[in-house]
């Protein structure tokens, strides 16, 4: 386990920062620069990051293909949800205002669910992209990698 | 005592693009791989440190200024591990540094 000492340690110093930071941008979204989109992104360059250091086979034990997948669906799904929720709700599709009490927080509410789902989707296709390169297309294959 | 501080961010402002600017020169202009990388370290210590200090001054006791600082640290931890990094790898794959022919003064062609 020697090997790469000093990016082992660095990693492991930084990514819970960088995990962090995608959180914050995630959240602050409706304040300053950011949003679901940059969240994404970071999230899945930690985990980049990560397979970059202590490779390709533990990074897929972290964050397993199966939840990639998963992902990849779930955001497109609570996206189509909030604009469903809209329609329940009485009024149009991803029709915000009808989401809440009055049309501020109900426009609060809608883009909060909206950026989650389309932070979920985005970190899960950079994953899926990267996992696909990383290995080389093989994804069930023996890896040399 | 704002004028002052004016000044004073200015000049780091100026010193700081001043040191990315012979940083990219270098970065053009070295002989090898190590030259080259090692002059584009002074753009993340001098040049950076320099912009960052800076812009502090301008912001004054802020979160501003605690948001450039926490920018600071992350330079200070990352940019050595990814010349660390860079290096290695190079060295690994069997770059090798330009060295000075016997009785020469320089490397540089």
């Amino acid at each position: 386990m020697s090997r790469d000492l000093i990016l082992r340690v660095i990693g492991k110093l930084l990514i819970p920062f960088i995990l962090l930071f995608a959180v914050y941008v995630q959240f602050h979204g409706d304040f300053g620069p950011g949003g679901g989109f940059q969240a994404g992104v970071i999230l899945a360059a930690a985990i980049v990051f990560y397979a970059l250091i202590f490779g390709l086979e533990n990074a897929r034990q972290v964050v397993p293909d199966w939840l990639v997948e998963t992902m990849l669906a779930c955001g497109v799904l609570i996206y189509a949800g909030v604009g469903l929720a809209g329609i329940f709700l009485g009024g149009n599709y991803l029709d915000y205002f009808v989401l809440d009490h009055d049309a501020i927080h109900g426009q609060h509410r809608g883009i909060f669910w909206v950026e989650v789902g389309v932070a979920v989707t985005v970190s899960g296709v950079m994953l899926k992209i990267f996992y696909m390169f990383a290995s080389r297309g093989n994804l069930n294959g023996p890896e040399d990698y | 005592m704002s004028e002052a501080l004016n000044v004073l961010s200015g000049l780091c402002l100026v010193a700081g693009s001043f040191f990315s600017l012979v940083g990219a020169f270098g970065l053009i202009r070295m002989p090898d791989f190590y030259t080259r990388m090692h002059a584009a370290s002074v753009t993340d210590t001098l040049g950076a440190g320099l912009i960052l200090l800076g812009l502090m001054l301008q912001a004054g006791l802020t979160l501003v200024t605690v948001k450039l600082i926490m920018v600071g640290l992350l330079i200070f931890v990352a940019s050595p591990t990814a010349s660390h990094a860079l290096a290695r790898a190079a060295l690994l794959r069997g770059v090798s540094p330009r060295l000075a022919d016997q009785g020469e003064p320089s490397s540089k062609p």
